[in-house]
């Protein structure tokens, strides 16, 4: 029996007896049942499964349980607190920088880990940054308004 | 309630218990012009729409709705509209949506028919169910119903606002049941205290949470997800299978009905391993189409045409034309890409079939479950939570099918989640076109011709808006109805349907003609077009955009278009800036200004994100969006060659409305991306002087017309 895999997720740590080499997408929305984060693509090519491993966003569906060994993933559902929206969301929210929804997770947890980075980012950068998400419906505009306006709030997170 | 659920409204009303439950028929003929209920009659649709509105005895009102929300927005949009008539706080409707169970029955979501249509139902049961609450509240307080007055769901006396009483008092202990079948009074616009207004969307918190719900995300005890055997093209056929490879993985079942073949496990790795593991072979035909060569083959095989559209003669107007112009546009086969695929869970469970599934027609997946499972469909239920996007795209799917069929023969839930490639395979999209015409006009810039042939697109957005005395519209292969052997593969309902090709072919036309007269293209539109809603859409724009008359072409790298059209009874124009880098080919749109003439504006920030966003999804078909295929193999399978509008092509975006109060609230989710291709196309002229004449305008393309000089 080989060890399990152990790393912490949404703050909490997690102990699991599966195979090393699953794909952290489907774990997270099988085994876990954390259906936040979304199929879009398979291959790294859309965004939706996009979370978060030690600060990085990273493609859940490119990534395996190995990979996430002893490190800390977070996932849209672990954003909010105490029912408190995460400045993200509440601006994501405000300005409406969603519409069908499918790739807003994916959205929000690549724009929190390129705000970690960057916390006063321009719309440029900002639209830099969010390039490899793609979005059906269009939100695009309201997405980097959403974006910006996290941007600009002082405190612009839990921590 | 219709047969399709077996439940008739007595025992509906049962189902819901005590209260009000006002039930709406209206004939359509009420809600939608002429042209347009003729050509719904032509394709079948029933003439009843149909709303339900509950009052509980608690006082807890719910909407039944059988339209579903994909991201357009209408879950907000109809409680505002339910609110504003039953005169109660927005936020204390609770809306059912899609679930056929409880909905009332409904043809589907789909040309950007909820505000216009299923709205004014909506409304008329909102209204009638204040009638019959002020009517028990007159008899309640003891005052005539003139002198009563109702706000946020209380009763009360004009004259001593201390008597009142709520609608939860009212409600208690009733069992009414009314139907309305004429329009009711619905408040006026000046009196909107809900509706004219932009309250947060009631799907935000789940979305931003990711709480929201979606086919793919329901769980159960036991469920297994699904893989299927899939040809390699469309067209070929099964002629050997070997699953014993999959079988011999542990935790796998395997399904095999024909050339129906599927593995199960209780993971989807497990489930994609096993599929990996099973040999098929298939019989492909020879390719006889590709990308390139479905052009003329539209036309060779196109049969004969509708003629929506004659008038005068056109040999009369060949005379009368100073000026004649012959062009040919094209257009490639586009897809829905939805971020969502198509999913479904389906369970059986003491003999009904309940199937969780992203569809926008779930009464129409109902039926079509209920036929491929052999079951009656009163013992089909289709719930439709979140739809991850649909454009059109999920009109149709056959994932529901697929689900049941697999969880009546596991008895198990079954997941069947179809892949991006599986996606783009079963694709209904959005025909390819070729589109000619041959146009005139007069010495003095008038309009004199319009003889306009579409092959393989269809007939909405070919409608003549200009001033044309000699004109014939002939539509060859209406997508749905297309001769056989048309089109290789599926094609379907894709965001205004047809309209996309007709105005990328007309609007350019209209264009081409102007630079001949060295008329400003505004004034050439203007000096060509009387209809007053057109010309006041016309007139917006350029005013926001804060035109100034030239004629085109500049040629200077830089280049401004327009565009106009009329959509889902809403009027829009479009102006689009653009830079081109004439070496490279490529192109930047800087600015887009969208006006439209809606009728009343049920949302103004709903309706300015569904313009938004017909402008950001309609740049991936202008510049990249393109399905080639080999005969029916398909070759773009997911998005690393199939382009979808990225963040970095957004452009400055204005959005404005055009007041008409008037006018009923009409289509939203679909006018504005109809004119995409024809605006970016004028620009492009203006900047280089090339014409480009087919979609999408991909840099080699541009490169190409550019070089031509």
């Amino acid at each position: 029996m080989p060890p399990p895999i152990r790393f912490t997720l949404n703050g909490t740590p997690v102990s699991l007896d599966t195979a090393a080499d699953r794909t952290l997408l489907w774990v997270l929305r099988t085994d876990l049942e954390l259906t936040g984060t979304k199929y879009g693509c398979g291959v790294g090519l859309c965004g939706s499964c996009t979370v978060v491993v030690d600060g990085k966003a990273v493609r859940a569906c490119l990534t395996t349980l190995e990979a996430v060994q002893g490190k800390t993933v977070l996932t849209i559902e672990g954003l909010a607190r105490d029912g408190a929206l995460h400045p993200l969301q509440e601006a994501f929210h405000e300005h409406g920088g969603y519409q069908c929804g499918y790739c807003t997770s994916g959205m929000i947890m690549n724009a929190y880990a390129l705000l970690e980075q960057h916390p006063t980012t321009s719309p440029d950068a900002i639209v830099a940054g969010m390039e490899g998400n793609l979005c059906r419906c269009g939100a695009h505009p309201r997405i980097v308004a959403a974006i910006s306006a996290a941007a600009g709030r002082r405190g612009g997170s839990h921590d | 309630m219709t047969s399709a659920t077996g439940m008739d409204r007595r025992e509906f009303v049962r189902i819901l218990g005590g209260g009000i439950v006002v039930l709406v028929n209206l004939p359509m003929t009420s809600v939608l012009d002429g042209p347009e209920l003729a050509a719904r009659q032509r394709r079948g649709y029933p003439e009843d729409i149909n709303a339900y509105l509950h009052i509980a005895e608690d006082g807890a009102v719910t909407l039944y709705s059988g339209k579903i929300e994909m991201g357009q927005g209408v879950m907000t949009s109809l409680t505002q509209m339910a609110a504003e008539d039953l005169a109660v706080p927005f936020e204390s409707i609770h809306i059912v949506m899609g679930d056929t169970a409880s909905c009332p029955w409904d043809m589907g979501t789909f040309g950007s028919l909820t505000t216009r249509m299923f709205g004014p139902a909506v409304r008329a049961a909102a209204a009638q169910a204040r009638l019959i609450l002020t009517d028990l509240a007159a008899e309640r307080l003891g005052a005539p119903r003139d002198g009563l007055a109702v706000e946020d769901g209380i009763v009360y006396v004009k004259a001593d606002r201390a008597r009142r009483v709520s609608y939860g008092e009212l409600a208690r202990g009733q069992r009414i049941t009314h139907t309305v079948d004429e329009k009711a009074v619905l408040r006026a616009v000046e009196e909107f205290r809900i509706m004219g207004r932009s309250p947060q969307r009631l799907d935000g918190r789940e979305k931003v949470t990711g709480a929201a719900r979606y086919a793919g995300d329901m769980r159960f005890p036991g469920m297994l997800y699904a893989r299927l055997v899939r040809p390699p093209a469309h067209g070929a056929t099964m002629t050997r299978v070997d699953t014993s490879g999959a079988e011999a993985l542990p935790g796998v079942t395997v399904v095999h009905e024909d050339d129906f073949v599927a593995v199960l496990a209780a993971d989807p790795e497990t489930a994609a391993r096993a599929l990996d593991r099973v040999k098929a072979e298939f019989d492909v035909p020879a390719p006889t189409l590709d990308t390139e060569t479905i052009f003329d083959h539209l036309v060779r095989v196109a049969g004969s045409p509708n003629t929506p559209d004659q008038g005068g003669d056109l040999a009369t107007g060949r005379v009368r034309s100073a000026q004649t112009f012959d062009v040919t546009y094209e257009n490639a086969y586009v897809a829905h890409a939805p971020m969502e695929p198509h999913t479904a869970v389906a369970r059986v469970e003491a003999g009904t079939m309940t199937v969780w599934s992203s569809t926008q027609a779930p009464f129409t997946q109902q039926t079509a479950i209920a036929r491929a499972i052999g079951f009656r469909p009163d013992n089909v239920r289709v719930i439709t939570p979140y739809v991850g996007g649909g454009f059109g795209g999920k009109v149709s799917g056959q994932q529901a099918e697929e689900a049941a069929r697999l969880a009546l023969r596991t008895g198990k839930p079954v997941q069947v989640a179809w892949t991006r490639a599986e996606e783009f395979f079963y694709d209904t999209f959005r025909p390819a076109a070729t589109i000619r015409v041959i146009s005139g006009m007069d010495g003095a810039g008038k309009l004199t011709l319009w003889d306009y042939q579409v092959y393989g697109a269809g007939a909405r957005g070919s409608d003549v808006f200009y001033d044309v005395p000699n004109r014939s519209v002939r539509v060859y292969g209406e997508w749905g109805r297309a001769p056989d052997g048309m089109h290789p593969f599926a094609v379907g309902a894709w965001r205004a349907p047809a309209a996309n090709s007709n105005r990328f072919a007309a609007e350019q036309q209209i264009d081409i003609m102007a630079a001949a007269a060295g008329m400003d293209p505004l004034e050439f539109r203007l000096h060509n077009v009387t209809d007053p809603r057109m010309v006041a859409t016309l007139k917006a724009v350029a005013d926001a955009y804060g035109w100034t008359p030239r004629a085109a072409p500049r040629k200077t790298g830089r280049g401004r278009g327009i565009a106009c059209g009329i959509d889902a009874e809403t009027y829009v124009a479009l102006i689009a800036d653009v830079t081109v880098d004439s070496a490279a080919g490529r192109v930047r749109v800087d600015r887009v200004v969208c006006a439209q003439d809606m009728g009343v504006v049920v949302n103004p920030d709903g309706s300015r994100m569904q313009m938004e966003g017909c402008i950001m999804m309609g740049l991936g078909y202008v510049f990249s969006e393109e399905v080639r295929f080999e005969g029916g193999k398909i070759l773009d399978t997911n998005f690393d060659t199939y382009g979808l509008t990225r963040f970095s092509w957004m452009p400055k975006i204005d959005t404005v409305f055009v007041k008409n109060d008037a006018l009923p609230p009409k289509g939203g989710g679909e006018p504005a991306i109809v004119n995409m291709g024809a605006v970016v196309a004028n620009a492009i002229f203006d900047a280089t002087g090339a014409r480009m004449r087919r979609l999408p305008m991909t840099p080699a393309r541009v490169l190409a017309e550019i070089r031509k000089g």
